[in-house]
């Protein structure tokens, strides 16, 4: 399984960027161990720097993570019957782990045993690869500039990896229409989260005039 | 602030806390409507569509028609031309790791040698 690793470069690049803005080595560690979430945790290493307060911190991070909600609601049922896994499956449930979970349907769509080691294996991947970071961060010698780009590496794989499985063009007129739009209206700040609301606000109504025209459903 | 050890495990906890609410609100609030339809199709077409809003904002410091004339911005031209490398590496090879450590090295480089 490939995309496993892609969380090993990604986590050496949050434990070069947290001794990047001078977060101690252990921190940085905590942080893979109990938040685990990609891009929130660079986010939180961008605000630290910013020297941010921590309601700041919290409504931030809501925020970016408010896509993990949906998620979610698309995994309820596998994870139904999970048990005593479940509680760490939900936490464990980041862009990478769900890509994975998601494009392994069919006979192994409820195999609770394979779930959570893959996400434990992820988390796993994630925590070396900062153990690796803060070593490769705590040598001086390396230059250490647009290593932020392994972010927007992530998002343009993880994005592909869901045009191929799902093969339509909607979601994505959707959002190019959306985040382009929040783009030039809102302020920077509020772009994601606006982007978001609006992409689902649209998906609503598609649903809605789906309900009405069932014999259309198909032709989006 | 980042010296102080307190301060900084209470930013870690705010961060745990706010991150794990966004995962586990869906099965505390939705857990008997697995099946709805509509949960159905938002399952199925939010994330995709949260994936490239993400690359959009990842990638907003290149403005391309800002001012109404070409502007690429600071490391425009190299986050472009990365983020090509990304995508035909991914739809070419299938392998996440090779496609975010190739764009990566490739960004780093550019923005580093040339600018």
């Amino acid at each position: 399984m490939p995309v496993m690793f892609g969380y090993l470069p990604l986590g050496a690049a949050f434990g070069i960027l947290a001794m990047d803005v001078g977060i101690p080595w252990w921190a940085a560690l905590t942080m893979s161990l109990v938040i685990y979430a990609g891009a929130g945790q660079f986010l939180a290493v961008a605000l630290l720097a910013n020297q941010a307060g921590l309601m700041e911190v919290a409504v931030a991070t809501l925020m970016l993570n408010s896509r993990h909600l949906f998620y979610g609601l698309s995994l309820l049922g596998v994870f139904s019957g999970a048990g005593w896994r479940k509680p760490y499956l939900i936490f464990a449930l980041t862009d990478e782990t769900y890509s994975l979970l998601t494009s392994h349907r069919g006979p192994v769509k409820k195999d609770h045993t394979m779930a959570i080691k893959l996400s434990a294996l992820n988390q796993l991947w994630w925590v070396l690869g900062t153990l690796a970071g803060v070593m490769i961060g705590s040598q001086l010698a390396f230059d250490t500039t647009g290593i932020e780009f392994v972010l927007t590496a992530l998002f343009i794989v993880l994005t592909i990896e869901q045009a191929r499985r799902l093969r339509r063009w909607m979601p994505f007129i959707v959002a190019m229409a959306t985040a382009l739009a929040a783009l030039a209206l809102l302020p920077d700040r509020h772009m994601l989260l606006g982007a978001i609301a609006a992409a689902s606000m649209i998906l609503l109504i598609q649903y809605r005039l789906d309900m009405r025209a069932p014999q259309q459903a198909d032709a989006s | 602030m980042t010296e102080d050890p307190l301060f900084l495990l209470g930013f870690i906890a705010v961060c745990a806390l706010a991150t794990f609410a966004t995962r586990v609100l869906p099965f505390i609030a939705f857990s008997r409507q697995a099946e709805h339809p509509l949960v159905l199709h938002l399952g199925r077409y939010l994330p995709p569509a949260v994936m490239l809003i993400l690359v959009t904002y990842a990638m907003r410091d290149w403005r391309p028609l800002s001012n109404g004339a070409v502007n690429l911005g600071a490391n425009g031209l190299a986050m472009l031309l990365a983020a090509l490398i990304v995508a035909l590496l991914q739809l070419w090879r299938h392998n996440a790791l090779l496609s975010i450590v190739t764009g990566t090295v490739s960004y780093m480089a550019m923005i580093q040698l040339f600018d």
